[in-house]
């Protein structure tokens, strides 16, 4: 039964899979050209820090701390999601591209 | 009895369930992160979204994973949805996501999750003795008007702001 310890699911395992998001959420910023693109890999990065956080709520406190912490990470993302689209859009009006690596006339 | 059904006779019901949902949240991120095309991307990280909804539910934070679906799922994505087809042509969305420097993007994330796998997996976490799916969400309302209604209320301020910031951010400019 001990190699099946693995199965029972903990704290380690929703850590794990918030190691996962993250690493792929950072994988998607560094790669992408698409600034929307980027945008994804954002929110990647930040449901694994809720992740994290209302696991740990959960396991480790047993308070509501964490929650509320993950709300606020909710709400500020999509204060950001709004932001930054709307940037991509202005963006996008202006130079007719949203590839990040293009968008370079305050280079030198 | 095959081993396979041996498996599942041993792992409990909801530790299934949550294998379910955290395959989906991984593999929606998978798909995000690796898909050449952009509108491919934004459906899988809705599959990740809702898995982490779903996961949400199962740590019985029943509000957060309503209000997951409500902002990220209803609200944020769409959001992605009318960016990718505003600022794409139609005919430009295959290929619409290039990739660029895969190799030490790769070695880098490569390094931060085995260091926090390693964390993980390794530290010997407090943890409470898990007792039973506890009310959280009359509580959380509790929480956010006493102890942290200062943050609310800068944080609902902070939102109204952007909100309207990105409204007069995304307009055409208007020729007078």
């Amino acid at each position: 039964m001990d190699q099946l310890a693995i199965l029972q699911v903990g704290l380690k395992h929703f850590l794990f899979l918030a190691a996962v998001l993250f690493s792929l959420g950072t994988y998607t910023v560094l790669t992408r050209r698409n600034a929307v693109g980027v945008l994804i890999g954002v929110e990647l990065v930040l449901n694994a820090a809720n992740i994290n956080l209302v696991a740990f709520s959960y396991y480790v406190t047993g308070t509501l701390g964490g929650h509320v912490f993950a709300l606020f990470v909710i709400v500020i993302a999509a204060a950001e999601a709004a932001i930054a689209l709307a940037i991509v859009l202005a963006i996008f009006q202006n130079f007719k591209t949203i590839d990040a690596t293009k968008i370079d006339v305050m280079r030198n | 009895m095959s081993p396979v059904a041996d498996v599942f006779e041993v792992i409990r019901l909801s530790d299934q369930v949550w294998f379910l949902f955290a395959t989906l949240a991984g593999v929606g991120a998978a798909g995000a992160a690796f898909s050449k095309n952009l509108v491919y991307s934004a459906f899988a990280l809705l599959a990740a979204l809702f898995g982490v909804a779903a996961l949400f539910a199962w740590l019985s934070a029943d509000y957060l994973a309503i209000t997951q679906l409500i902002v990220y799922v209803g609200g944020i994505l769409v959001l992605f949805l009318f960016a990718v087809m505003l600022t794409n042509r139609i005919t430009e969305v295959e290929g619409s996501n290039p990739v660029v420097g895969a190799q030490p993007a790769a070695v880098v994330s490569l390094g931060v999750f085995g260091m926090l796998a390693y964390v993980a997996v390794s530290t010997d976490w407090k943890t409470l003795p898990v007792t039973s799916r506890f009310e959280t969400t009359a509580p959380l309302g509790d929480l956010l008007l006493s102890t942290y209604l200062l943050p609310f209320e800068i944080l609902s301020v902070v939102i109204l702001g952007s909100l309207v910031g990105a409204v007069v951010m995304a307009r055409k400019e208007m020729k007078d």
